[in-house]
């Protein structure tokens, strides 16, 4: 897996070689992190749209090869702090932060970096699938082709791997060239999690992405992700507690743009250290 | 629950409808109407042209002569000015023979007339010259002597024989004036630009070569010259004679004849198909006598090709000033005020942009151009005139605006999601627009496209400026190197129905064939649109199933 980003001028970091290195003290889920261990690294970060600020001082470590997921109602901040992770928000006017988000030891903010090369680094399967009116075959391989990979032979190999990995090679093997639109909607979101792992990335954010699905399809999804965390650090936002219960090994509570609580799901969900928390996941509120 | 709710009356349906149906329906009804009733009249006028009419011959009491006159009706009517409260009914009648009569049409009085018939036999001739002759056919004089009279059962055979063979040999004079003796003519231009240009660098070789092809080129032209004299000649060689219905005996030339026709021998299929002939002939056909007769081709061919000129000039040009708009200008007061003044663009009278492109196309840009690659030519200009490329230009200047508030529209439209989930997957903005915005926007930019032609097309005023005229020698694509003449002056199908229905030397000639290019410009708009429309629906059903 390519660990670098690409620099627009200097060196490139090998987070790796870090003599901090975060993964090999990177704790199980049971136990706490200390600041700068996990993969994702977010240190007392304020967000704000124009004047409005949604995130206040958020620090959170989030473990590599481990399902964190974020919780909380609607506004809460969590999927803004989730678009944060692979600068997806830079797409609006008028946003500025503080503090730091890092992956594997280097800023996201570095000005000398090109905010693709984090993008491909950081996949993302969004809430509504959103494939592209392509094939199935050109869906999987677009973010190779954008790298401008054209080996006819990789390009093969990386589709029938992501379409492996997704979950959905035997459903579709045989209809690459189809137009990817004809898939029922849990195999769309499966497609659209198969071109996030095409790209090899280390980091998939997910948000919400069974809201648009049935319970099938959902299972399928909930399925796949205990899978994917053999390979990747997923981070996932959820409206589903028991989604979050089912699938995750570290729970984050957000509430008023704030971290109210952050722990093993275990922890969250049978002995929350914060009312706020237990009145949530236990449906007082929200 | 209660009772009082339980037996709460519903209200009954209306069975008059709602005024505001009504209101709206009507709105779109008299606008249909109009639509439909203008593409009628025009329809009705224009197909009419080509419909064969019957002759007629008139006798009239002049005193104690009778006098005859023979032609096709084309109205009759009232006298527009009334006297002594009487209706006094007047017959527009076409007699053809200019030449003979110095006018086409005359009005004759109802009350005059003292009889009418359809004579059996009357030949309707279409000249290249003097537009129709009408009378009964003669004899035809032939070569070495040999009269063959009207009533000769050979007559009819031998004159359509006649006919064919003067349009092959005027094909073949045509072919060897403008294309053979054109092309050499061409070339001695050029030579005749390299001799001076060599003159001035002293360049003896050069020059003795040049005037050694000189000397080939005009031994040539003698040759063809001679030949294309001789082809002239035998156009004279045979005569028709008519006589006409007011007693005139007519001797014409055969090589003048383009087609004759027995009007009142005509049966019903007979006219349908010679619709058919003269509507294809109308089509096809290059103009004659001050575009009151023959086709409108040219008109047809400069129209079209200006049109996907401009499309290929406006279509790029719009749709990346659109994307910068859209996509990479900060939204702001400073992108609101560009937005409004593109829309205001599309407000401004034709004519200014016509000025315009005479201003900076023709002059500067043409001006540039031929100072710096064709100043060997003297004064001549080039591309420093009026010319289908600044005229093409100039309309894409016109209608860049719609273009442009089209596609801003349709990228606009492009869901957030496709666009996210490129971005998602490492794609950079550029890749983005390139692989997900632009497919997903062709259908609405192709919807401001088909604007843009169906304004551009029509359009009339500013191309009198930058380069369309009355009568062009040639097409702007056509078999000559270099294939494309982008330098040349044009004709153009609304400056055509300008220029007959208000320039023409005689409006009554020229008034069916207003009607006839209307329709054809009507026909021609249509015929882009729809190519456009279903281009665009191909698109568009690709994108039709989308999930964004």
């Amino acid at each position: 897996m390519n660990l670098t980003l690409t620099p627009a001028a200097t060196t490139p970091m090998k987070p790796t070689q870090n003599a901090a290195d975060p993964i090999a003290k990177a704790p199980g889920p049971t136990q706490p992190m200390g600041v700068g261990q996990g993969y994702l690294s977010v240190q007392n970060y304020n967000f704000w749209y124009g004047s409005n600020q949604t995130l206040f001082d958020i620090s959170m470590e989030i473990p590599e090869k481990q399902v964190t997921a974020l919780i909380g109602p609607s506004g809460c901040g969590k999927s803004t702090l989730l678009r944060n992770f692979n600068r997806m928000n830079d797409l609006i006017d008028n946003i500025r932060h503080s503090g730091d988000i890092k992956i594997a030891g280097h800023t996201i903010y570095d000005p000398l970096i090109e905010v693709t090369s984090l993008r491909k680094r950081v996949g993302m399967v969004f809430q509504k699938s959103n494939p592209f009116p392509k094939s199935i075959y050109e869906n999987v391989i677009y973010g190779l082709r954008v790298s401008g990979k054209t080996n006819k032979a990789d390009l093969d190999i990386a589709v029938e791997k992501g379409l492996r990995a997704a979950a959905l090679w035997d459903e579709a093997k045989d209809r690459l060239n189809q137009s990817a639109l004809g898939l029922s909607g849990g195999q769309m979101q499966r497609l659209c999690i198969a071109r996030a792992i095409a790209v090899e990335p280390e980091v998939i954010l997910m948000d919400e992405p069974c809201s648009a699905l049935d319970p099938i399809a959902t299972g399928k999804i909930e399925e796949l992700i205990l899978e994917l965390k053999k390979q990747f650090t997923v981070v996932i936002v959820t409206h589903n507690m028991q989604q979050a219960g089912r699938c995750s090994d570290r729970t984050a509570f957000f509430y008023l743009g704030k971290l109210i609580e952050y722990d093993t799901t275990v922890t969250i969900f049978t002995n929350p250290h914060q009312k706020q928390t237990e009145d949530y996941i236990t449906g007082r509120f929200g | 629950m209660n009772a009082s709710h339980q037996n709460r009356p519903l209200k009954p349906a209306r069975v008059t409808g709602e005024a505001q149906v009504w209101l709206t329906a009507m709105g779109l009804s008299i606008g249909l109407i109009m639509v439909v009733g203008l593409l009628a009249i025009i329809l009705i006028n224009g197909i009419e042209v080509f419909w064969p009419k019957r002759i007629v011959e008139l006798t009239m009491k002049d005193g104690d002569k009778t006098i005859s006159i023979a032609g096709e009706i084309v109205i009759e009517r009232d006298k527009p000015i009334k006297t002594d409260e009487t209706v006094e009914r007047e017959i527009q009648l076409f007699t053809g023979n200019k030449d003979v009569y110095g006018q086409g049409f005359r009005f004759i009085d109802e009350k005059d007339v003292v009889s009418r018939s359809q004579p059996a036999g009357v030949l309707k001739v279409e000249r290249m010259e003097y537009g129709n002759a009408i009378g009964m056919p003669v004899s035809l004089k032939l070569k070495g002597g040999e009269v063959i009279p009207a009533t000769d059962p050979r007559f009819n055979h031998r004159l359509q024989e006649l006919i064919d063979e003067v349009t092959d040999r005027r094909n073949e004079i045509l072919y060897l004036e403008q294309s053979v003796i054109g092309a050499n003519a061409r070339r001695m231009t050029d030579l005749g630009y390299q001799r001076k240009s060599a003159e001035s660098s002293n360049d003896q070789a050069a020059i003795a070569e040049i005037d050694a092809e000189v000397a080939t080129l005009q031994a040539d032209f003698e040759i063809l010259r001679t030949k294309a004299l001789e082809l002239r000649a035998r156009q004279k060689d045979h005569q028709l004679v008519l006589k006409l219905f007011t007693g005139e005996e007519r001797t014409l030339i055969m090589g003048d004849l383009v087609k004759v026709t027995w009007s009142n021998e005509l049966s019903l299929i007979g006219r349908v198909g010679l619709t058919f002939s003269h509507l294809w002939s109308f089509m096809v056909e290059k103009p004659r006598e001050a575009n009151t007769e023959g086709g409108i081709w040219p008109a047809i061919f400069g129209t079209f090709v200006m049109t996907i000129l401009m499309s290929i000039a406006v279509t790029p040009f719009g749709v990346v000033a659109a994307i910068y708009l859209r996509e990479y200008a900060k939204q702001g007061p400073i992108v609101r005020i560009v937005r409004i003044a593109v829309n205001n663009l599309a407000g401004v009278p034709s004519i200014v942009f016509g000025v315009f492109g005479l201003g900076f196309f023709v002059y500067i840009m043409g001006g540039t151009i031929d100072s710096l690659f064709f100043s060997d030519k003297g004064a001549t200009p080039t591309f420093g005139t009026g010319g289908i490329l600044w005229a093409s230009l100039t309309l894409a200047l016109m209608t860049v605006p719609v273009v442009i508030v089209a596609t801003e529209e349709s990228v606009a439209a492009v869901p957030r999601g496709a666009k996210e989930g490129s971005l998602a997957l490492g794609a950079s903005k550029w890749q983005t627009i390139q692989r997900v915005v632009l497919p997903a926007a062709i259908p609405g930019i192709l919807t401001g496209l088909i604007l843009a032609m169906a304004r551009g097309a029509g359009e009339v005023a500013p191309l009198m400026l930058v380069g369309v005229v009355k009568l062009a020698p040639s097409l702007p694509i056509d078999g000559i190197y270099p294939f494309f003449h982008l330098d040349q002056k044009f004709m153009h199908l609304g400056f055509h129905i300008y220029d007959l229905g208000f320039q023409s030397p005689d409006s009554e000639a020229a008034k069916p064939m207003v009607f006839a290019t209307t329709f054809f410009l009507i026909l021609l708009v249509m015929a882009l649109n729809l190519g456009a429309i279903v281009l665009r629906d191909r698109i568009r059903r690709r994108f039709a199933t989308s999930a964004f």
